[in-house]
């Protein structure tokens, strides 16, 4: 028997280090072909001349940090959820709130916004993940019709709608990303590689695709394909925890917001990281990141309080955005491109959008 | 070196790279000059002003504007690292205000979650102490009657612990203890601050599980030990799931880095040109970059420019962007319908048909994901299908196995290869239709779209003008 330990223990000793020059082997692959820099290549393409983004609308009502928000596909609502359990849907444009729901937990981190615009999913630290309808009538209490969703055995990070109402993803504490049908609640596909907490997620923008990219505390970005539940690809480049991830609007390439301080933009194409955005003077974590409609700008939010615009070709920043007195936790550009909603921990939510002349 | 600092310690990376800062701006030669200046009857030890910080921060963090060097600065400030000596507020402004540094004991890499037991000692001693620069604010005052409250019980011990204190302090150097005294100040601004100021030690709930010293137990800024068992920080609960690399995960490693140094890679000169080119062709519509004609509903202060481009009327604008790709064209509703209407003019609306009905399959409740599944083979694909599609036989053959137990993605390989064919095919010939071509002349406006500015990207077009 004691021989059999022995066995079993250089095993995994071998199978480490098979899997380590594996890792070399596959870094040495991904170089050969970066035969240029995006950054020098974009040389060529006109510099941007200087951003003039105001904010418009502040948007207050929530007691306490606001976590996370979602447009609606309407380009002028969008709902926010906050460390206070409440979940609010506002109409950007005249401020007005339309609907509220209190969770019974603290924390609700994720909040989406369905397609249709008829209800909307949240969840956190109650390791759940719940769709609420939203109703025409004011007066409904919202939380009568909450439909439980998806259940995690840890904090719901992250989630979102795929092209319908019927089903969502959800990102998770556990380190599992999941898929589930909302009618019913099944779950429909489960996603394991991560080797810790799951801090974000999302959808490829394709129509025809199936595929998402999650980011996590273990510093990987993974592709997953829907349909199978496999891992299809993964980065590593990043120093510390990945809060958030979202794609490029042609849906080849995707961005990062790390603890690092740093963003950086991964090609699936060359299959490594194209571009890093950081600075010296950027020392604070990078908590969420959004493009701009081309994908020629990044807003990324920070812990410093601010909102740094990157030139996402040439990898210079093109303006900074202070104005948030605490933390920013999101960033979402309107889904017609017009206007950057921004949440944070000074418990608003701010709409800015480029003023000319 | 980040990637060795991340292991020390179970403080977030952005500690270790301000103690670099606030370590390089206190050196001899590279830093501020931080001097005794002499005041009156007095001597103020080991200060510097606020504009030297904010001198040394721009020259050595290569910041441009000023006002960035002070957001930065404040946020130093906030974090403990250094503090006006005059205030209790915690931020750095650009003039002869005076800072000093705070010591490294006090530092937040400490991991310091100072207990109410300890502020109460500390408001107490300042209240022993008959000097103007150690008097209570009003804010303190109020905590420190919530504290006596609270701590009725052992206010006798909280006293006793604080005239130890003032004891102890009153051994030190003069100068020493006009330093020691700001500093503590200062650590309790950090960790008690000012109401209405940020409170920066509040943490991402997320994060607070995986400190990296879960046994470590909370000190006492003054020594203490509670009577009792030592208190452990209820956050500080160890990870549940320790991933540790179990054979079974190795292996699935080594499985999946195989496949991946088998896939195909585009070289980055190739990418980079992709890159760009999307971006360039979608950067005339992308309201950050180019002003936007209809202007953006949110500068005009007029939504109804969203209820017009929900009604069936597109504009040349926007159907121009329907001959970037097909993807584009089936994404806008408007383009789907003109698609559609262009493929039954030709007799093959059925592979956009069948396309869309396997996209409303995926989109589907589960339950009823079997049965429709099985409608469209009826519609599309069984033999004598009123719409049938034209398909491959290897991809026939696939989908019919599909079907045996049918789910949402039985119709993948099928719906790829009608998408291809309409890609390849169709598109193409809508793009020169004249459904598509003269609609689009027949939205015709002169739209001319100006950026504001020289250096900008600049897009002209203008329309057809009859």
């Amino acid at each position: 028997m004691a021989c059999q330990g022995l066995q079993g223990g250089e095993t995994v000793a071998s199978l480490k280090r098979e899997s380590e020059s594996l890792r070399k082997k596959l870094e040495e692959e991904r170089k050969k072909l970066s035969d240029i820099e995006l950054n020098q290549v974009a040389e060529k393409i006109e510099v941007l001349g200087p951003l003039s983004i105001k904010t418009r609308r502040v948007l207050k009502g929530h007691g306490n940090k606001v976590l996370c928000m979602d447009w609606c596909k309407d380009k002028r609502r969008l709902v926010s959820s906050s460390q206070d359990g409440k979940v609010i849907v506002w109409d950007a444009f005249t401020l007005n709130k339309e609907h509220g729901v209190a969770l019974p937990c603290t924390w609700v981190m994720a909040c989406a916004y369905a397609p249709s615009g008829c209800a909307v999913a949240c969840g956190g630290l109650d390791n759940k993940c719940s769709v609420f309808p939203l109703s025409l009538d004011k007066n409904e209490n919202l939380s009568a019709k909450k439909k439980s969703v998806a259940m995690h055995t840890n904090y719901v990070s992250g989630c979102t709608f795929t092209s319908s109402d019927m089903q969502i993803l959800t990102s998770s504490g556990d380190g599992t990303c999941a898929l589930w049908d909302v009618e019913s609640g099944q779950l429909l596909q489960s996603f394991h590689g991560h080797t810790a907490d799951v801090l974000s997620l999302d959808l490829a923008p394709s129509e025809t695709g199936n595929t998402f990219v999650s980011g996590g505390c273990d510093k990987k970005a993974n592709i997953w394909d829907m349909r199978s539940g496999q891992n299809i690809q993964s980065f590593e480049s990043h120093e510390s925890d990945i809060n958030c991830v979202k794609y490029y609007p042609s849906g080849d390439a995707f961005a990062s917001a790390s603890d690092d301080a740093t963003c950086r933009f991964y090609d699936l194409r060359a299959d490594r990281e194209v571009a890093v955005y950081q600075k010296d003077s950027v020392i604070f974590g990078a908590s969420t990141v959004d493009f701009s409609l081309s994908g020629r700008l990044l807003f990324a939010g920070y812990n410093d309080y601010t909102i740094n615009v990157w030139d996402v070709l040439k990898g210079t920043r093109a303006s900074i955005l202070f104005g948030h007195e605490n933390r920013v936790s999101r960033v979402r550009v309107s889904p017609d491109g017009t206007a950057l909603c921004s949440a944070s921990w000074d418990n608003t939510l701010r709409v800015s959008w480029a003023a000319y002349l | 070196n980040k990637k060795a600092s991340v292991q020390r310690g179970g403080v977030n990376i952005a500690n270790k790279t301000i103690e670099d800062i606030v370590t390089r701006i206190q050196d001899e030669t590279e830093g501020v000059p931080i001097r005794t200046v002499k005041s009156f009857m007095t001597k103020i030890p080991s200060v510097v002003t606020g504009t030297d910080i904010v001198q040394w921060l721009m020259k050595n963090l290569f910041i441009e504007d000023p006002a960035e060097a002070m957001h930065i600065g404040s946020l130093i400030a906030a974090q403990g690292y250094f503090f006006p000596i005059s205030d209790h507020v915690l931020s750095l402004k650009d003039d002869g205000t005076f800072y000093r540094f705070q010591a490294p004991y006090f530092w937040p890499s400490n991991c310091w979650e100072p207990e109410n037991t300890d502020y109460a000692i500390y408001l107490c001693k300042r209240t022993m102490q008959n000097k103007t620069r150690l008097e209570l604010a009003d804010y303190e005052a109020e905590n420190l009657a919530r504290l006596q409250r609270a701590f009725a019980r052992k206010w006798e011990f909280i006293y006793m612990q604080a005239e130890a204190q003032v004891k102890i302090d009153r051994k030190k150097d003069k100068t020493e203890r006009k330093i020691l005294d700001s500093q503590e100040r200062a650590f309790w601004d950090v960790h008690r601050p000012v109401p209405g100021c940020v409170n920066t030690t509040e943490m991402d709930i997320r994060k607070c599980r995986r400190m990296k010293y879960p046994h470590r137990v909370k000190k006492s800024v003054y020594g203490l030990v509670e009577e009792g068992t030592q208190s452990r920080s209820p956050i500080h609960t160890p990870s549940h799931h320790c991933r540790k690399g179990t054979k079974e995960d190795v292996e699935k490693e080594i499985l999946f880095l195989n496949t991946q140094l088998d896939r195909h890679r585009m070289k980055m000169s190739k990418v980079a040109e992709s890159l760009i080119s999307y971006t360039e062709q979608y950067m005339d519509y992308d309201q950050f970059v180019t002003a936007q004609e209809p202007s953006n509903p949110w500068t005009s202060d007029d939504p109804s420019l969203w209820d017009l481009e929900a009604s069936k009327e597109p504009s040349q604008q926007r159907m121009k962007k329907w001959g970037f790709s097909l993807e584009e064209a089936l994404k806008d509703p408007s383009g789907q319908e003109l698609f559609l209407k262009f493929l039954e003019s030709e007799f093959s609306s059925e592979n956009l048909r069948f396309w869309l009905a396997v996209q409303d399959l995926k989109r589907m409740p589960q339950q009823d994901v079997a049965q429709r599944a099985q409608d469209i083979w009826a519609e599309f694909l069984a033999e004598g299908a009123p719409s049938s599609i034209n398909l491959d036989s290897h991809s026939y053959e696939r989908t019919s196995q599909n079907l045996k137990d049918p789910g949402r993605y039985s119709y993948e390989d099928a719906q790829d290869h009608i998408y291809k064919l309409m890609k390849s095919d169709s598109y193409t010939r809508f793009l020169r239709s004249n459904v598509y071509q003269d609609l689009l002349m027949a939205r015709k406006k002169v739209s001319v779209c100006l950026s504001s500015s020289s250096h900008r990207s600049i897009s002209v077009y203008i329309s057809c003008i009859n």
